[in-house]
């Protein structure tokens, strides 16, 4: 309706698309081994060239990104139904202890599965994950109703995941196989390791549970209002919430099988999306939540790969740096307002 | 009960099962205004909460439009009935303008993007309220008299057939509440639409309700018109009145008069009492009104502020009696104060009353 917020619009999205294709290119150049833009050029569009090199793009690499952009924005957007679900700016996957609860389940799965020898599948993981996510959501709900405060509640979400790291870990550590390794990297939340059949999973369960997100953004601007008024405007509140719970637990428990637990990208994202937009409206937000989260993720884990190469940063370790000092922000502007 | 648009069969109303208020019977019909009343915590919002579908309904039915309330779906009822609440919200880098679009999302898409024409609309339910200035403004950043116009103009960009407000003039200005009211008003009146809504100001209701609804104790304690219900005595039980008063015919409220001997004595007519009975009101001293009509203006407000008044039937002559009674008041009176200065015929004993005073040395000169 307005020209000046139209504009806003397009060159946010402008802006997140021109920096996915930055990262993604500059992602795809730096690592371990260098290999030259033209050669690069090469394996990607003719498919010739060094056949390590090729490997490197293909096998390595390429999936790690699309991983990347895939998770990231998964996160966000669960960050962002999150916040919309609780009212609250500072709720995500990560704070309020999901991603831990999807980290337990998963690792115990995975135990269960090497103590047997059998490969754990990503469906599986999956699957573990999301019944994490739940397990935590529900306790959280039962936190929710007895407490009003945001604050408490994202302390009741922090002692939560405390609680699921602290088993995990002990799990962990009494578990017995070389894999454990492989265990402990994955528990720390990193991108490394994530082959194309990986990604072929989770673009299939992201993917329609973005656009299930998106399809509902006309419930959830109208949520934006209050419970009282969105069922005023015909939004069936009991069967939205349910919807929203599974579908922020479905991004967040997706993210965990792949990649362990990321912090703070589900609050800083949207936080940050919304900031740039100068507007709510999950129509847009949404979209540029995902676009947001991929960028994010593509800078976080080209630092967490190259910084220290060749040892590799925990994922969730850059994202904190970046992210904690958004819901520091978040935090203080809020309590000025108040 | 066909002509009534939406009325309750013995609803009973509460909270967690247990009922608060029982076996409740509204009725509105198009084009009329019901009011909620009744002291705090009676239940007005527990009720309109129930009607509005927030609370579950213990026994009884909600019929709209003739059908079953609880039979409809929520997009049903959104296209008919609208909803301004007291509750805060506060939502975040919204417009005043897209709080008032949301009123349109019934009307709207899967995506709920609004057309020309629904912007139309919210632009014109923004005009009515006199919002138009607001339309890019940070809706959490305007003030609560402001919010509560836009959270109305959202419920007529809604084009319900009945809305539901819960105490909308309380945060608001005395322009703010009389314009409001007049809103609703012209709405009733012009696209017939029904209103519920609860009031604190009984003045308010008294004057804007066609049915008014006393809300007190298990059961709905009285319904009917405004002249039915608002009498002083009823409104005094209504809300357990025990200092001070009410005044049903003129709607305002008055602090409780001074008690004790009259010290002051009042002559007065004509409205011309008022300023002084006040004053002596606010520095607690007890007086005398006199000698009054029944009809004068000024008798009305002495009845409710003088510990003592002598009153004259209307249109006679202060008779001889009335003016013994008031000089035997007047004597025992530290001081007189006489605020009119004309008589006519039938106060000239006030006068004569008045020449006493200065005799006796107490009249106080303005």
């Amino acid at each position: 309706m307005d020209k000046k917020a139209h504009r806003r619009y397009g060159f946010t999205f402008l802006l997140l698309g021109g920096l996915l294709i930055c990262l993604l290119v500059w992602n795809i150049n730096s690592g371990s081994v260098k290999l030259s833009v033209n050669d690069i050029f090469r394996i990607l569009f003719f498919h010739e060239g060094d056949e390590t090199a090729y490997n490197i793009i293909w096998e390595i690499r390429m999936p790690r990104i699309l991983a990347g952009i895939i998770l990231g924005g998964a996160l966000s957007v669960s960050g962002f139904l999150l916040q919309t679900f609780f009212s609250n700016p500072i709720a995500g996957p990560f704070v309020l202890g999901i991603s831990s609860g999807a980290k337990l389940i998963v690792s115990l799965v995975m135990i269960v599965c090497l103590e047997r020898s059998i490969v754990a599948g990503s469906g599986i993981l999956i699957l573990a994950a999301f019944v994490g996510s739940l397990i935590c959501m529900g306790f959280i709900l039962l936190i929710s109703k007895k407490v009003k405060r945001m604050s408490m509640l994202v302390i009741g979400g922090v002692m939560i995941g405390y609680i699921c790291s602290a088993v995990t870990d002990f799990v962990v550590t009494f578990a017995d196989d070389s894999n454990i390794v492989n265990l402990h990297n994955w528990s720390m939340g990193s991108f490394s390791g994530i082959a194309w059949g990986n990604v072929a999973v989770m673009a299939a369960v992201v993917l329609p549970t973005l656009a299930a997100v998106f399809l509902m953004s006309k419930p959830i601007s109208a949520y934006q209002l209050g419970e009282v008024y969105a069922q005023n405007m015909g939004v069936n509140i009991k069967v939205f919430r349910i919807l929203l719970i599974l579908l922020s637990s479905i991004l967040s428990a997706c993210v965990t099988a792949f990649a362990g637990p990321i912090s703070f990208v589900g609050i800083a994202v949207p936080h940050i999306v919304k900031n740039i937009l100068k507007t709510a409206k999950p129509i847009l937000v949404i979209p540029g939540c995902f676009l947001g989260g991929a960028v994010f993720c593509l800078f976080c884990d080209l630092i967490a790969r190259t910084v220290f190469a060749p040892t590799e940063l925990s994922i969730s370790s850059v994202t904190a740096v970046f992210g904690a000092p958004v819901v520091i922000y978040i935090m203080i502007r809020r309590q000025q307002k108040i | 009960m066909n002509n009534y648009f939406f009325y309750t069969d013995k609803m009973t109303v509460g909270y967690d099962g247990k009922p608060l208020i029982k076996e409740i019977e509204m009725k509105v019909r198009r084009g009329e205004i019901l009011t909620l009343i009744g002291p705090n915590g009676a239940g007005k919002s527990t009720i309109l909460k129930s009607i509005t579908r927030q609370l579950k309904t213990i026994a009884g039915t909600v019929y709209l439009d003739g059908r079953v309330m609880r039979q409809m779906s929520d997009k049903e009822v959104s296209k008919r009935l609208a909803v301004v609440l007291t509750e805060r919200i506060r939502p975040e880098l919204m417009t005043c303008e897209e709080v008032v679009a949301t009123g349109r999302y019934p009307y709207t898409g899967q995506l709920g993007i609004l057309s020309k024409k629904d912007w139309e609309k919210v632009w014109e339910a923004m005009r009515i309220v006199s919002a138009e200035d607001l339309k890019k403004r940070d809706f959490a950043a305007i003030s609560d008299g402001q919010r509560q116009r836009i959270l109305l103009a959202r419920a007529i960009c809604q084009e319900p057939e009945i809305i539901i407000l819960d105490e909308p003039t309380s945060f608001l200005d005395i322009k703010h509440k009389l314009e409001l009211l007049t809103i609703l008003k012209n709405m009733v009146r012009q696209s017939s639409v029904a209103v519920i809504m609860s009031l604190h100001e009984l003045d308010l209701a008294q004057k804007v309700s066609d049915q008014v609804v006393c809300v007190h104790g298990e059961y709905i304690e009285k319904y009917g018109t405004p002249e039915e219900i608002f009498t002083s005595e009823y409104i005094h039980r209504l809300y357990g009145v025990t200092s001070g008063s009410y005044n049903a015919d003129f709607g305002c409220l008055e602090m409780e008069a001074p008690q004790g001997k009259p010290e002051v004595f009042v002559i007065a007519g004509n409205g011309s009492g008022i300023k002084e009975y006040r004053r002596l009101q606010r520095a607690g001293i007890p007086f005398a009104a006199g000698v009054l009509h029944k009809n004068d203006i000024d008798y009305a407000v002495a009845k409710t502020l003088a510990s003592r008044v002598i009153a004259e039937e209307a249109f006679e002559e202060v008779s001889k009696a009335h003016y013994e009674e008031a000089w035997r008041v007047m004597k025992e009176c530290r001081s007189v104060v006489c605020c009119t200065q004309t008589f006519g015929t039938m106060n000239r004993r006030n006068e004569a009353l008045m020449k006493e005073a200065e005799k006796l040395g107490i009249l106080r000169k303005e």
